[in-house]
């Protein structure tokens, strides 16, 4: 089966400064990632549970769930990774001891290596969005066309995917340390890209900017930059001449005066200021030189119909790009 | 019910800011200060990674865990940003005397403890917080706390540094340290060697040998960090103290305040009230948002003024953007009747200099 896209990207990490939207637009990428026909895996590592929010579902439990169906027959599969659950799923395979696990649990080593150990819980968290990458079914093909992590924030995104750093200080070998170098090859390869969701607002700008310098620093591709909550365009003058306004109004009988004519010439000065500040702030992320994708303020909350409209918006710019005929 | 910031200022010792991320946390925390000080109150303000132009704004250029003068202030400000990792060091030496103390520095898991362990910027947050109380030279501490996943992981983090500490495993760990093997033996008689085997097998000898020496490093702090952690849970149930829970009116931001109230509530602390940030309102009344839509549809049939019709359509657009994110904050406040809630407009930019955290300020106390 072909990957979805004809990129070659099978991982695609999405984060963003917190508030800025990073688990809408990795659920509609994966929604986007699965027109026609893929198989795709959205997943989450915070414990947050936002997946299941998002697509009003009950809590996730550590299992691979489907959680939408895609226009042209694909799906979209989501799982919460938990990183006891990973570690005991990992003895399980790797060593078979999955009796182990609930005395490990009952002494404290499973909370222990999941919150304290350097480095061990984001191995654990990698790796199983590793594996899933990876996984192939009976005939060798890969099971998912394409996994989207639903990642932690831009300020730690570099060090999570960085897992070989954190965990080489303590470990120059054995299984921790082997496991943490495949998560590493996978990440530096060209089937990964890091997507940055960001704001035109100063702050998360800056992270962003701060984010991709980190990521190149440490060799990891970065992808797009996706601006969400982009603003509707409206073609508004600088200057509007009243008299026009009023004689409008009166003609599909708006009634108010003066009043009325004030506040809607107001309204559009506050809008031109804040659209000015964002042209602004988009300038500043053009200047990055990765790929910027828009997406624009969706009316009414964020539904299965609003994800489906941003996956559309998505593919529309190209993201991910179409099939090519085979 | 409204909230009475002005009241809060003058009679609050703490106040802690808490919130989910990217809800305006920090600049809250800014602006109660700022306002607190310019009303005669000797303030200091606690934040925890401020924007690089907020920081500019109140003079921080460092970190250096210091807490600064805020010039261009009527009144006595402080400042300062958290420095975690310096704040653990500090801990450390001042539980351990000298040569304890440089290993555990050195340590590669005290390493990973002080700078990335899921809780340690909340518990250190916490515990410089303690610290500026008991210097007792201001009147007022505001906190900002630290950008977590949740708002909750403050409260739990103090408590689970301490539950790790407190672990049986830690317990296994030390034995052979503190009773020359024989303890030991015991623990592998009771069937634990499988456990020791698995742990080496998985994390590798060495790191067993690391963690076996950071633990007995660490053995004569515990008795300080389990005290620690309870004076600073006991500090933020005491009189004087505070919480303002910030949010943005968004669905998720609105049902973590709401899980932070329901928790505060439960542990019997002082919830002060709900700051909602960002708050839209259209700049004018009276005009629904169906009848400025039908109003621009009919201009655009008939191929009428193009700029009317924009301004009627972002008009309807605000409107419908306010009564959604009035409806959201208007569910908070009827699930929790007990809780002020002030809403604080949107900002046409965001806040760079002492008069954007005064605007603020008047903003908060309504």
């Amino acid at each position: 089966m072909a990957a979805a896209g004809n990129d070659g990207l099978r991982l695609h990490v999405v984060t963003g400064k917190g508030g800025t939207g990073k688990t809408t637009v990795a659920a509609a990428l994966a929604l986007a990632l699965a027109r026609d026909g893929g198989r795709v895996l959205l997943s989450e590592v915070e414990g947050r549970q936002g997946i299941a929010q998002l697509f009003d579902t009950p809590p996730l439990p550590y299992e691979e769930t489907r959680v939408a169906r895609a226009p042209g027959g694909g799906e979209v599969l989501a799982l919460a990774i938990d990183p006891a659950a990973a570690l005991i799923e990992y003895l399980a395979m790797f060593y078979h001891l999955r009796g182990a696990g609930s005395i490990l649990n009952r002494i404290g080593a499973i909370e222990f290596a999941t919150t304290i150990a350097p480095g061990v819980r984001d191995v654990l968290l990698t790796g199983k969005i590793k594996e899933a990458v990876d996984r192939r079914d009976g005939q060798g093909r890969y099971v998912y066309d394409a996994v989207v992590l639903d990642a932690p924030p831009t300020g730690r995104i570099t060090r999570f995917l960085n897992v070989t750093a954190d965990v080489s200080s303590l470990a120059r070998m054995g299984p921790v340390k082997s496991q943490a170098d495949s998560v590493q090859r996978v990440v530096r390869s060209p089937a990964t890209a890091v997507h940055l969701v960001t704001l035109l607002e100063e702050m998360p700008v800056q992270e962003t900017v701060d984010g991709i310098a980190e990521l190149r620093a440490a060799q990891i591709p970065v992808g797009r930059v996706i601006v969400n909550l982009r603003r509707q365009p409206y073609p508004l003058p600088a200057r509007i001449v009243k008299k026009d306004v009023t004689e409008a109004l009166t003609s599909v009988g708006v009634g108010g005066g003066k009043a009325v004519v004030d506040g809607l010439v107001a309204e559009a000065a506050a809008y031109r200021e804040r659209v000015a500040l964002e042209d602004r702030e988009l300038a500043d992320v053009e200047a990055l030189g990765q790929p910027v994708t828009l997406l624009a303020q969706q009316p009414g909350p964020i539904d299965r119909g609003a994800l489906l409209a941003l996956a559309d918006s998505l593919a529309a710019q190209g993201f991910p790009p179409a099939k090519a005929a085979s | 019910m409204s909230f009475d910031v002005d009241a809060l200022l003058r009679e609050a010792k703490v106040i802690v800011c808490c919130g989910s991320g990217g809800v305006g946390k920090t600049t809250t925390a800014a602006a109660l200060a700022v306002r607190a000080a310019e009303q005669g109150r000797r303030t200091v303000v606690l934040t925890i990674d401020p924007a690089r132009r907020l920081a500019q704004a109140m003079g921080l250029t460092e970190l250096d865990n210091t807490p600064r003068r805020v010039q261009g202030i009527e009144g006595d400000l402080d400042a300062m940003m958290l420095d975690m990792k310096r704040t653990f060091d500090e801990i450390v030496v001042a539980h351990s005397g000298p040569d304890r103390a440089d290993a555990i520095l050195a340590n590669p898991f005290y390493q990973s403890l002080s700078s990335s362990f899921a809780g340690t910027q909340e518990y250190m947050a916490m515990e410089k917080l303690g610290q500026l109380v008991a210097e007792d030279r201001w009147d007022l501490v505001v906190v900002d706390t630290p950008p977590t996943r949740s708002a909750l992981d403050f409260l739990d983090a103090p408590q689970r540094l301490g539950t790790f500490l407190d672990g049986r495993l830690i317990k296994i760990l030390l034995a052979p340290a503190r009773a020359g093997g024989r303890a030991y033996l015991k623990v592998v008689n009771a069937g634990l060697s499988a456990v020791t085997r698995t742990v080496t097998k998985i994390i590798g000898a060495q790191l067993l040998t690391d963690l076996q020496q950071f633990v007995a490093s660490l053995e004569t702090m515990f008795g300080g960090f389990r005290a620690r952690a309870d004076e600073t849970y006991a500090m933020l149930k005491a009189p004087g103290t505070a919480f303002v829970v910030v949010a943005s009116p968004e669905p998720a931001a609105l049902r973590e305040a709401s899980y932070f109230a329901d928790r505060l509530s439960a542990e019997s602390m002082p919830l002060a009230g709900l700051v909602v940030n960002r708050v839209h309102t259209p700049e004018l009344d009276g005009l629904g948002a169906a009848t400025a839509t039908s109003a621009a549809e009919r201009l655009e049939q008939a191929g009428g003024s193009e700029v009317t019709a924009a301004l009627l359509r972002l008009h309807a657009e605000r409107v419908a953007v306010a009564e959604r994110e009035s409806t959201l904050v208007d569910r908070f406040a009827r699930s929790h009747p007990s809780t002020g809630v002030r809403r604080v407009p949107a900002m046409s930019t965001d806040v760079h200099d002492l008069e954007g955290l005064r605007q603020v300020g008047a903003a908060l106390a309504g």
